[in-house]
């Protein structure tokens, strides 16, 4: 569990598959201001190499990555 | 980045949008340039009526092996098409309609290609709202200040 991380958003992308996880979170994290953080649940299985290579050039951070059952949960603070 | 869409079937509609929308979303400034076949895609009520064949494509999954010949019959377009659209429905992947909003609502530039539609006889008013007319200038102009170029 991530009982140490303060989620301020949730987006469930589960049963999406490329690009949508990705389109998704680049809207939702648009809503947030700098510091914030948003929790990501995808299905997709490339969705985790997806979301670092996103985040890395849209200068936000991957937190956490969690795995478990078929499902990828990202912790994802914006920081730009 | 830029992108040439040049072929107006539903495998070959992904590859642009698919790419346009995820560079967009990662703050790349993007253009697509239609022209061709390709210009399908951006006719008004087309986006979701792209169709594949299976003619001439050995790779086409099949529930079960077809023959050239029983390929090119009357009808199996239509079942290709229905099947590929089932198996992206199953799988979650957004429907051309959905990428192309997705693209003109993440700020990317479409482009139609002028030439070809005076050639094919298309008018400015059969093409989706959102899309600027041009020619092989206004790509070229795109594209020298872009890193990623790529045709489609």
């Amino acid at each position: 569990m991530s009982a140490d991380i303060k989620v301020d958003q949730v987006l469930d992308a589960k049963g999406l598959s490329c690009p949508l996880p990705i389109l998704k979170t680049k809207k939702a994290i648009e809503t947030l201001t700098k510091g914030q953080v948003l929790k990501v649940e995808a299905t997709d299985p490339g969705s985790k190499n997806d979301m670092a290579s996103w985040a890395k050039r849209t200068g936000n951070e991957v937190l956490k990555v969690e795995e478990g059952s078929g499902t990828f949960t990202f912790y994802i603070k914006k920081s730009a | 980045m830029t992108i040439i869409s040049s072929k107006g079937s539903l495998d070959m509609a992904y590859p642009p949008l698919i790419l346009a929308t995820t560079a967009a979303s990662m703050d790349f400034d993007v253009t697509i340039f239609f022209t061709f076949y390709g210009l399908d895609i951006i006719k008004k009520g087309m986006a979701d009526k792209l169709k594949v064949s299976p003619l001439g494509n050995p790779a086409m999954p099949m529930p079960v092996p077809i023959p050239t010949l029983i390929a090119s019959l009357p009808g199996m377009e239509v079942m290709a098409t229905a099947m590929m659209k089932s198996m992206f429905n199953k799988h979650g992947v957004a429907s051309i309609g959905t990428l192309l909003d997705l693209a003109k609502e993440s700020g990317v530039k479409l482009i139609a290609c002028q030439m070809t539609m005076d050639v094919m006889g298309v008018k400015q008013s059969d093409i989706i709202s959102g899309v600027e007319f041009g020619g092989a200038a206004m790509w070229l102009d795109a594209a020298a200040d872009a890193q990623i170029n790529l045709f489609i």
